[in-house]
């Protein structure tokens, strides 16, 4: 064990411990309580940045311990995950100081945040794993630890919630487990390589190579929501505005993504399954996916509904982008991965602000919002114009590439279906922002509370603005060397250089 | 000392605080902390002496087989011993408050008698894991029997009495069948000792009576489907320490004897028939188990059905047994899935305890507000739950990944599909219990308070259930010891 490997797991357990801790804290102990939480999101964010130097520098880092006679649980870093996990434990930091003030006075707290961090510790893990069978296991383990965040109102609609977000996690994960078990019979543990792991079966396995990537997208798919797998996300909008952000930007959703990035790219190779002919089907799925959540979106009333059904639509950019052949539709998909996640997550602490400081739940009632929160709705406006793909914003930068990935690859129809995705964007966001800033605000809120100096509580205003911060950041300086974009253009000339 | 001492110790230990417990009934809570310190010590010095020097056994008084008793200590023998003092000793832990909870003359009369048949059953027990011929397997067998019969009565009300005798007429019955086979298989063999009969074992009708018999027998013991009927009244309608004891071990010590007299004494028998049909029982009592689970109203009931449905996995391990590995994948799993899935149903009993204690019922519907009055044990439920669902990192997850890549790696499809589609029903049954429980409850509810020590075992064991998927490859290597695996 050297200082390469514990670095590694220190990212996994500067969280994990926190959590463990907290739920050993007396409820009254709010201070304390803060001060684990952000000191291991902290730690975690330092760790992450240590170990994005250390890459950059060209070090390897792994770790691996047999579970089980034949069958490692390994942790490494390649390109892929370093991605992933610095997007969630980014937005982890701001999730994490976001709940603070919004939990504040709520009971259950302990557990709350106990939860939390182990939910954090799972995706972590899922961005880690270093190979199929490690992956399997935090992925379950996510599925578990959100289920109490799910319901932790307790109320009727936050239990019937929950359990339809775990009937539908947990048959995903029956399916994940009987395709993964099913591939290691076949290939042993399977470990994550760029270009793929299964060369050897290519000839002899053909068609259960077809079947498995079937089982494989019909078992993650449910997390990353894709038609008809989506059913849970919309009904899991009972939980708080913080696992929202979890669910949809942080965790959940981007452990499905993320997922199927890494079935294609680092199980199969892109190659590979391209010629398995198992991508045109995935890309068609995708495209359904952002049509109908997008309509669907159009109808919704209930502002976190509306934000839910965008994200069935947005996530499948991402799965669009790697079912495309070709380096430039693998740009646009993977950093769509950090762009939806900046975007949905400042939508998202947007409508829990409006929710908490003026118990505004539906669009209909946003009248005026602006004049009364004038940074959270500038912070809102900023995501939506992202999310319907204003330049320079983020969400263009991703659009940009997988249009011309998708040209480039010949498959034109595939401009028309993001064309047609961004226009019923524009429809269902230019409506809210224009409710918000330019019709007058009503005599009374639903229910106003008031935080003295700022607009709304001081932690539930920074964490929106941060990220909306970041937004910008990712769209005007993508073609700098720090940004997402650059980091992705390195995964994809590896996945598809000479 | 010689791990002759250890074997010893781990017969006598008990069985002498048995003796003691009865003849002074005051000091029985004593007597069972002194037993778990012997056998506490005779285990970890045994577990170390077969990992280090390989399976270790004992001539007693200097008669070795067949005219004296042998005792062996192989890799399999050893870690039941193990989960069986670690279940023993936290029922131990729960039992003391519990016992105690009203100064009642019934309460005391429990007290009295709890003690000691809590020692007997786990001597027992460790006499059954370390004995190695049929007839002192039997013997064993008969005392597991009547000591579990009597704890189950020990509540001596009216549905506690019926289904204690209803389970002693099932014990009484499957014993007589394992002795006729017993004398059958002597009357061939002329040696009940199972590494003689295996030599000496000749594939016959004789023998194949014999084999069923006991096979038949042992099955109700083990409360296999369809010869499960008398377990979940009786695991319901124990004392809540009782029915953990129940549900853990001593059907998992008719199970063991299974494994002995089908892998060890008569493998000539093992043949795809015979494996196919235990694996068609196991499979139908996974699905039978869940489904009666599912449509339970009280939630002991609900843990015993389950535990109907568990034992199917450890069946489905028969039909899988025919691997490149000579088995050993299969056989890792359905025993990390026994020790795992001990715990867990251990936790749940005793969690279910103390619902029954704070609540004065174990009605499913009317569980709301359990979490808020009793987190401890709900959370024990909960993670109990994930073991049993079989989620990772749990040694549930370990077991059924085991089972399910051998079944896979075999072709056998339908016993994957089992696996699976018994995992999602478990998950049913839990979600709906935990729903429940975490439901809020209606204002004004009033509640008995619960010892604390009473809901941190059963978070304890739950933790232990959860966290045995990580030692997986040591408990693999433990394994190895003694069987006929590479």
């Amino acid at each position: 064990m050297n200082v390469l490997s514990l670095t590694l797991l220190g990212v996994l357990f500067s969280s994990l411990l926190t959590g463990l801790i907290i739920f050993f804290l007396k409820e009254e102990s709010h201070r304390l309580r803060t001060w684990l939480n952000l000191l291991g999101a902290g730690l975690k964010l330092v760790l992450v940045v240590a170990l994005l130097r250390g890459i950059y520098l060209g070090k390897t880092y792994a770790w691996s311990f047999e579970f089980l006679p034949g069958l490692p649980l390994a942790l490494g870093a390649d390109a892929n995950s370093m991605l992933f996990v610095t997007l969630s434990t980014v937005l982890w930091f701001w999730t994490t100081l976001y709940a603070v003030g919004y939990l504040e006075d709520s009971p259950h707290r302990s557990r709350f945040f106990g939860f939390f961090s182990l939910c954090v510790t799972a995706t972590t893990g899922i961005a880690l794993s270093a190979n199929l069978v490690t992956f399997l296991i935090f992925y379950e383990l996510l599925t578990v630890s959100t289920y109490p965040l799910v319901v932790h109102r307790g109320t009727a609609k936050a239990l019937q919630g929950g359990r339809v977000y775990l009937t539908y996690t947990l048959l995903g994960g029956a399916i994940l487990l009987l395709a993964v078990a099913w591939l290691y019979s076949l290939a042993g543990p399977v470990p994550f390589k760029e270009r793929g792991a299964i060369e050897g079966l290519m000839v002899s396995h053909r068609r259960e190579l077809q079947w498995l990537f079937l089982l494989f997208m019909a078992g993650i798919g449910v997390k990353a929501a894709i038609v008809p797998l989506h059913g849970w996300l919309p009904r899991a909008m009972v939980a708080p505005a913080p696992v929202s952000s979890l669910l949809h930007a942080v965790a959940v959703v981007k452990a499905g993504a993320f997922g199927i990035v890494r079935i294609v790219y680092d199980v199969y190779g892109a190659e590979n399954a391209a010629e398995l002919g198992v991508l045109p089907p995935l890309a068609i799925a995708a495209s359904v996916t952002i049509v109908y959540g997008s309509v669907c979106a159009l109808f919704q009333d209930e502002l976190k509904k509306r934000l839910a059904f965008s994200t069935v639509s947005q996530v499948s950019y991402i799965v669009l982008g790697t079912a495309i052949l070709g380096p430039l539709a693998a740009i646009g998909g993977l950093v769509h991965l950090v762009h939806q996640g900046l975007l949905k997550i400042t939508l998202f602490f947007g409508a829990g602000n409006y929710a908490e400081t003026l118990g505004i739940h539906r669009v209909s009632e946003m009248n005026g919002v602006g004049r009364r929160l004038p940074l959270t709705t500038a912070a809102f406006t900023v995501a939506a114009l992202g999310m319907i793909g204003v330049p320079p914003l983020a969400g263009y930068v991703s659009k940009w590439y997988l249009s011309k990935g998708a040209v480039t690859a010949g498959d034109h129809w595939v401009t028309v279906v993001l064309a047609a995705s961004s226009l019923l964007n524009a429809a269902y966001f230019l409506p809210i922002l224009y409710r918000a800033w330019f019709l007058p605000p009503p005599e009374k809120w639903p229910a106003e509370h008031s935080f003295g100096r700022w607009e709304t509580h001081w932690m539930l205003l920074a964490a929106p603005l941060v990220t909306a911060a970041l937004v910008i950041w990712a769209g005007v300086f993508a073609e700098s060397a720090f940004s997402p974009l650059a980091w992705v253009k390195l995964i994809a000339a590896r996945e598809y250089g000479p | 000392m010689t791990p002759a001492w250890f074997m010893g110790g781990l017969i006598l230990g008990p069985l002498v605080a048995a003796a003691l417990a009865f003849t002074f009934p005051k000091r029985g809570r004593g007597m069972a902390c002194a037993a778990a310190g012997v056998v506490g010590i005779a285990v970890t010095a045994l577990i170390r002496a077969v990992l280090g020097g390989g399976v270790s056994s004992h001539r007693v008084s200097g008669w070795g087989a067949p005219l004296g008793i042998d005792l062996r200590a192989d890799g399999l023998a050893v870690l039941l011993l193990a989960l069986t003092a670690l279940i023993a000793v936290a029922v131990t832990g729960y039992a003391a408050p519990y016992l105690r909870a009203t100064d009642s003359p019934e309460a005391r009369h429990r007290e009295r008698y709890f003690w000691p048949l809590l020692l007997f059953l786990w001597t027992a027990l460790n006499a059954l894991f370390l004995t190695r011929d049929l007839f002192n397997l039997y013997v064993a067998l008969e005392l597991l029997g009547f000591a579990a019969v009597a704890l189950v009565a020990l509540e001596g009300k009216g549905d506690a009495l019926r289904a204690a005798l209803r389970y002693l007429f099932v014990s009484l019955s499957a014993s007589l069948f394992y002795l006729l086979g017993v004398a059958l298989v002597y009357g061939q063999c002329a040696t009940v000792d199972l590494a003689l009969v295996a030599g000496r074992a000749q594939p016959g009708p004789a023998l194949t009576v014999a084999l069923a018999l006991m096979t038949g027998g042992l099955i109700a013991k083990a409360a296999l489907f369809p010869l499960h009927f008398w377990l979940p009244p009786a695991h319901a309608n124990a004392p809540a320490p009782v029915s953990a004891l129940l549900s853990a071990l001593v059907v998992k010590g008719a199970f063991y004897l299974l494994l002995r007299l089908w892998f060890e004494a008569l493998p000539v028998f093992h043949t795809p028939a015979a494996a196919r049909l235990f694996g068609m029982l196991g499979a139908a009592a996974i699905l039978w188990g869940s489904i009666n689970a599912l449509t339970q109203s009280r939630l002991k009931l609900l843990i015993a059905y389950s535990t109907v449905a568990q034992l199917g996995y450890l069946f489905l391990m028969f039909s899988l047994m025919t691997g490149r590995d000579g088995g050993f994948g299969a056989w890792c799993g359905a025993l990390l899935l026994l020790g795992a899935r001990a715990c867990a149903k251990t936790a749940m009993f005793l969690a279910a305890g103390n619902i029954l204690r704070a609540a004065g019922h174990d009605r499913i519907n009317d569980l709301a507000g359990i979490a808020q009055v009793l987190p401890v044990s709900a959370f024990a439920l909960g993670l109990a739950g994930v073991s049993l669902v079989g989620l990772p990192p749990s040694g549930g997850f370990a077991g059924k990944w085991l089972l399910l890549s051998a079944g896979l790696r075999e072709g056998q499809w339908w016993g994957g599909a089992v696996i699976l589609v018994g995992s999602l029903l478990a998950a049913a049954y839990i979600m709906r219990v935990m729903t429940r429980a975490f439901t809020p409850a209606a204002p004004g509810t009033a509640v008995r308070p619960v010892p604390p020590i009473m809901e941190w075992t059963a978070l304890a064991l739950a933790l232990v259930a959860v966290g045995m998927g990580l030692a997986g490859s040591w408990l693999a290597e433990l394994l190895r010891v003694g069987g006929p695996w590479p």
